[in-house]
């Protein structure tokens, strides 16, 4: 009795809607049983302490979220998940029913999607209009006559439910495209069932993992793997999805690789992940992009997400989809009224759970009835692709609801009028001590998966919650209050997660294995891009410091300055004709103007963007450090003192980064290439550099050689070598063959001759690109021309070696790129004969 | 029964800014084999030579040529070349020019449990919005000016394209591949691409169906002047459904019905199905490709490329003896 009462304690000023159903069924003959053990629980503690509960929870999410944050871009305004401390509690019987209503539509949908891909007898037979095929972007023409690979076209599906005020279940809405939520179900799971541990196991409540387990399964052994062992990823549209932080979460809870569409390739018919240890052949694509994307070759051109070729490949049947590509299609509302009989046709049986009732204005009496019923209804578009939001009737008059009327007049085809349901309600926790529980409108998610031994469908799902009480309405959008979801077991089970409890030697080994080519790519033009800033900042600022200088010999070395930038590329060459800009603008727009190609600001851009792709490699000081690297650029500095001081500040932070470069990130198969990027710039950059006086003629050269040990940053090894102002063969000696100095050319190739081989052993690559044939060369330049007055031809021949050092850089570049970024070939046939 | 065999050489060469290390091209250009049509021999020359070639059937039934580069290269030349077998089509049967333009519309509208023929329902996927054809009431309007109440169906498609070529001026400096169709509505100029998807557009509008079609056709050199190399270029018309006989086609652009210089690539919905050459590459920078065109019927086959020394060389087929004979 006493447990009786505390129910009814927990319970006071709950007050659901009284014609809407109440999932806890409270005024009737109070709590259902399947409700009873939480309420016990929540009755147990204080109003206080349930508080703290709550708090738990969404400290929970955001720590989890903070995690996932790691991935975004920095101007992401990723919202905040919301679950609310109350699960939503179904019982053994009614999910069983439930269950089984949702494979029988999941094995209908998949039909459907047969029939339109293949024979249309639907459409033959008149029982479904080919507008509704046809006359929607949805209908993927590239894809008819595709034959799936593993049989089937749906692999996980999703419905949308709610709940009538008789107790009988709706279908609103069917997600066979790509449908999310499965995810965030499953962390609301793992942050509900810590906060009630205990009525979580006296319930008991049916564990997800099986259902993850079993998607997981079923995708490797439904895929055209044959005899190879499987690999599936999980292709994402990338950080800027709205359910990016799902796709991150499921992708790791699965234990898949998480891609892009440029990490994947198409070769021969086949996907491959391109990897820095090559090409791996990829068996099934766990999709989370849309049909329209998947494809520019064959689909639509603009995307620039998907896999060129990849329908190729699906029509060779060498890859499994999950979803099919063009199962987008049965995304409509428009259909509903014609399942039923689709049902008897197709699987011989009434379907059981049925979908809201809708009206398709695409048939003249529907039209009639949608307009004249008009209040009653809430009219939706036809197809998800019309991006349109749900009208309801009885909040449209006058001339809004005449242009309504009008463009389904026009446009029939394209509205569905349908029944506003009343949604059921379920308690949600509201923390106040008189009022702990409000009653809200829920809606309903449930998921299926299809394996080998047919459908299985999620015990549990995301139930989501109307912003307040007495709204009738869930948004459709992502985010907003979610709750989870148990489903009563029928006996006990063991919980089993496919988190790994504890780490195993095995996972130990598994550090070098399959790194995205993406990943090495960043990393090697993170490398490139902070060198080249660096060097392109002492340059200006070289430049800046002897914009005042009057002298003939000031003037010669301000000329050289200019020269070596236009060969940077920072500053651009006047053409004959074009009376050029003042070369004070010009500098100022090349330190701060990112539209500038070469410009500091847009070196720094491209820099960010290369990080932000390997967000998850650098510490948050790295981080930190390259997000402060362009702020002295805003506002940008309108003089060259004010512009000397911004270089300073920048270079300062291109110091750091080229220490974290060395000592914080972790020395694997990908870090390589973010040293081979920095060896490779400078090398390339010393070579423009040295260049500029050797192509000078006498006067000018002598009078470059003091900015250039300055740019090069070799003024303090040649001071401390040689003790007076500069002279032609000490600071050759200097930036060129002193392999001992940092910034010497030789330095960088004897560097590079060890880094080539190491990238070679971590990727696996027979033959790595090497410069040996450059060191040879600088290793036979005799030094003793360089003692005369007229040096000119040494300084010539020696220009000449350097440039073709810098080509074998750009060479050895390309080859990088192909080798182990894109997967393809060099190839000198192909240059077209003229 | 008369029969007339053409040439057709269509080059199209792109030299790209940057070098590209990947690229997928798809190529709709093998002329399509139709009762009145024979395609008797192809060649499709492709520099540098692509990693893998392979041919396929689209959707619609149109041969694809798709390729793959994994190799460098700064160029791409397409060289596809053809001769081909004209026959007139078939005109339609008395009774079928009788048939009012309702009726054919009400027969491509869905009843619940009625069933549609073959054709028909291959029809209804040329009726609906496609992604360069809208269906808009300023479209059915503008039909209705010749599709009057009750009158047949080929005799109203007829004065469409009748009105279209009158009201429409042709302008290539009026509109690209990608400018909108209801630019061109607007502007009441365009080129061949225009009228046609503005034709379709008025014949869906008001509940027919309509394909575009893809090809050539044979151009007549000015007075006294000499057919020249390269100056043609891909011609595009329309097909409206019309029951009990097929597929009439009607080109807005010359306002005549096609007969024996129009020569079939293809169909599809609209210009974005049939696309002689569709590509996504890696690298590239910025290029337009530079397309020649040449239509030669075989009488003067000799007289255009006999004295060429740049092309003669180059032939790769010359006519079949099959071609030869008028059985």
């Amino acid at each position: 009795m006493a447990k009786q009462h505390a129910v009814t304690d927990i319970l006071r000023q709950y007050d659901p809607v009284p014609d809407r159903f109440d999932e806890l069924g409270y005024k009737g003959s109070g709590p259902k049983p399947h409700w009873r053990p939480l309420l016990q629980q929540l009755n147990l503690e204080s109003v206080d302490g349930l508080n703290q509960r709550a708090q738990a929870v969404a400290d929970a999410i955001a720590e989890d979220g903070v995690t996932y944050n790691v991935y975004e871009d920095p101007r992401g305004d990723a919202r905040p998940w919301e679950v609310d401390l109350l699960p939503l509690v179904l019982g053994a019987e009614e999910w069983r029913w439930l269950s089984s209503a949702v494979i029988q539509r999941a094995e209908l949908l998949d039909r459907v999607l047969a029939d339109l891909y293949g024979s249309q007898r639907l459409l033959k037979e008149g029982l479904l209009p080919p507008a509704l095929v046809y006359g929607q972007a949805g209908f993927q023409w590239p894809c008819q006559g595709i034959q799936p690979a593993g049989g089937r076209f749906l692999h996980l599906y999703a419905l949308d439910l709610a709940r009538a005020p008789d107790g009988g279940w709706w279908v609103m809405a069917d997600r066979t495209q790509a449908p999310s939520g499965a995810g965030y179900a499953l962390q609301n799971r793992l942050v509900i069932s810590r906060a009630f541990p205990a009525p979580f196991h006296n319930l008991p409540v049916t564990n997800l993992s099986d259902f993850f387990q079993g998607f997981q399964n079923s995708l490797a052994s439904m895929s055209p793997a044959g005899t190879e062992s499987p690999l599936c990823v999980l292709l994402t549209p990338g950080r800027f999805n709205e359910t990016y932080f799902e796709h991150v979460f499921l992708a790791r809870y699965l234990g898949l690789p998480l891609v892009e569409g440029r990490d994947l390739t198409v070769r021969d018919d086949t996907v491959y992940l391109k990897t820095l240890q090559g090409l791996r052949r990829v068996h099934a694509i766990y999709r989370r992009l849309d049909d329209g994307f998947c494809d520019p070759l064959e689909l639509r051109a603009d995307s620039v997400l998907g896999i060129p070729g990849l329908l190729g490949a699906v029509r060779a049947g060498k890859v499994l989809m999950a979803n099919a590509l063009g199962s987008g299609v049965l995304e409509s509302a428009a259909l509903f009224g014609f399942l039923p009989q689709i049902s008897k046709k197709l699987l011989g049986s009434s379907l059981a759970m049925p979908s809201v009732a809708s009206w398709w204005c695409g048939e003249k009496p529907a039209l009639d009835y949608v307009i004249e019923h008009l209040d009653e209804l809430v009219v939706k578009p036809a197809f998800a692709s019309m991006r349109m939001e749900p009208v309801f009737g009885y909040q449209v008059k006058g001339a809004e609801r005449d242009a309504l009327i009008r463009k389904m007049h026009a446009h029939p085809h394209a509205f569905v009028g349908q029944e506003l349901v009343h949604l059921s309600q379920a308690p949600v926790w509201q923390g106040d001590r008189n009022r702990p529980l409000a009653a809200r409108s829920i809606g309903l998610r449930l998921f299926a998966a299809a394996t080998p031994s047919g459908w299985q469908v999620m015990p549990g799902g995301l139930t989501r919650v109307a912003v307040d009480e007495g709204v009738e309405v869930i948004s459709m959008q992502r985010g907003g209050l979610s709750k989870d979801t148990w489903v009563k077991a029928r006996y006990t089970t063991h919980s089993k997660s496919l988190i790994k409890k504890r780490l195993q030697v095995s996972d130990l080994l598994e550090g070098e294995r399959d790194t995205p080519s993406r990943v090495g790519e960043n990393l090697f033009w993170m490398g490139r891009h902070s060198e080249r800033a660096e060097a392109t900042a002492r340059l200006l600022r070289a430049a800046f410091n002897r914009l005042s200088g009057h002298d003939q010999a000031g003037e010669y070395a301000l000329h050289g300055l200019q020269t070596a930038a236009e060969q940077f590329g920072t500053l651009r060459e006047a053409e004959p004709d074009e009376v050029p800009e003042p070369l004070p603008e010009m500098l100022l727009k090349a330190v701060s103007d990112p539209e500038l190609p070469g410009s500091i600001a847009s070196i720094l851009q491209a820099l960010l963007l290369n990080a932000s792709q390997v967000r998850d490699r650098l510490s948050s000081d790295n981080w930190h450090t390259l997000n402060r690297v362009g702020k002295p650029l805003t506002p940008p500095p309108a003089t060259p003192d004010q512009s000397i001081r911004a270089l300073n500040l920048v270079l300062l932070d291109c110091i750091s980064l080229a220490g974290f470069a060395m000592d914080d990130i972790t020395r694997d198969a990908s870090w390589v290439f973010l040293v081979i990027g920095r060896r490779l710039e400078r090398l390339a950059n010393l070579c423009t550099l040295i260049c500029v006086p050797l192509f000078s003629d006498r006067f000018s050269r002598n009078a470059m050689l003091e900015w250039l040990l300055e740019v090069a940053n070799s003024e303090v090894t040649y001071r401390t070598r040689y003790r007076r102002t500069p002279e032609i063969l000490g600071v050759l000696h200097t930036l060129v063959m002193d392999a001992s100095n940092p910034h010497s050319v030789m330095f960088q190739i004897r560097q590079l001759q060890k880094d080539l081989p190491e990238m070679g052993r971590k990727t696996g690559q027979l033959f790595p690109p090497d410069l040996g044939e450059c060191m040879e060369r600088l290793k036979a330049v005799d030094m003793h021309p360089f003692e005369c007055k007229d040096t000119d031809e040494p300084c010539e021949a020696l220009g000449k070696l350097l440039e073709d050092v810098r080509s074998e850089v750009y060479r050895v570049s390309d080859e990088i790129q192909r080798q182990c970024f894109i997967h393809t070939r060099f190839s000198n046939r192909s240059v077209k004969p003229h | 029964m008369t029969f007339v065999h053409y040439h057709v050489r269509h080059e199209t060469l792109y030299e790209y800014g940057q070098v590209v290390g990947e690229s997928h091209h798809l190529l709709r250009l093998t002329p399509r084999a139709l009762p009145w049509q024979k395609n008797l021999e192809h060649h499709l020359a492709i520099a540098p030579e692509p990693s893998v070639q392979r041919t396929f059937l689209d959707s619609f039934g149109n041969r694809i040529t798709a390729i793959h580069f994994t190799a460098d290269h700064d160029y791409l030349k397409i060289t596809s070349e053809f001769w081909v077998e004209l026959r007139d089509r078939p005109k339609p049967s008395v009774d079928a020019t009788k048939v009012a333009w309702e009726s054919v519309r009400d027969s491509l509208r869905y009843r619940a449990d009625r069933k549609f023929s073959p054709e028909h329902l291959e029809a209804t996927a040329f009726r609906f919005v496609s992604p360069n054809v809208p269906i808009d009431s300023r479209y059915a309007a503008y039909a209705r000016e010749s599709f009057l109440p009750g009158r047949p169906l080929i005799e109203a498609a007829d004065a469409l394209m009748k009105q279209i070529h009158r009201d429409f001026s042709f302008d290539p400096s009026a509109t690209e591949t990608f400018t909108p169709v209801e630019e061109a509505f607007q502007a009441r100029r365009g080129v061949c691409q225009d009228f046609s998807h503005i034709m379709i557009a008025c014949l869906r509008s008001i509940g027919l169906a309509a394909r575009y079609m893809s090809g050539y056709i044979l151009t007549h050199p000015p007075e006294g002047k000499k057919r020249l190399v390269g100056a043609d270029a891909t011609h595009a018309w329309v097909a409206v459904f019309v029951p009990e006989y097929g597929w009439l086609e009607l080109d807005p652009t010359n306002a005549l019905w096609p007969g024996l210089e129009h020569i079939t690539l293809g169909w599809g919905r609209d210009f974005s199905d049939i696309t002689p050459m569709r590509g996504v590459l890696l690298g590239g920078g910025e290029h337009e490709p530079e397309i020649a065109v040449t239509v030669v019927p075989e009488e003067e086959f000799a007289s255009l490329y006999g004295d060429g020394e740049t092309y003669l060389d180059h032939l790769s087929i010359s006519p079949p003896s099959s071609a030869m004979d008028p059985g």
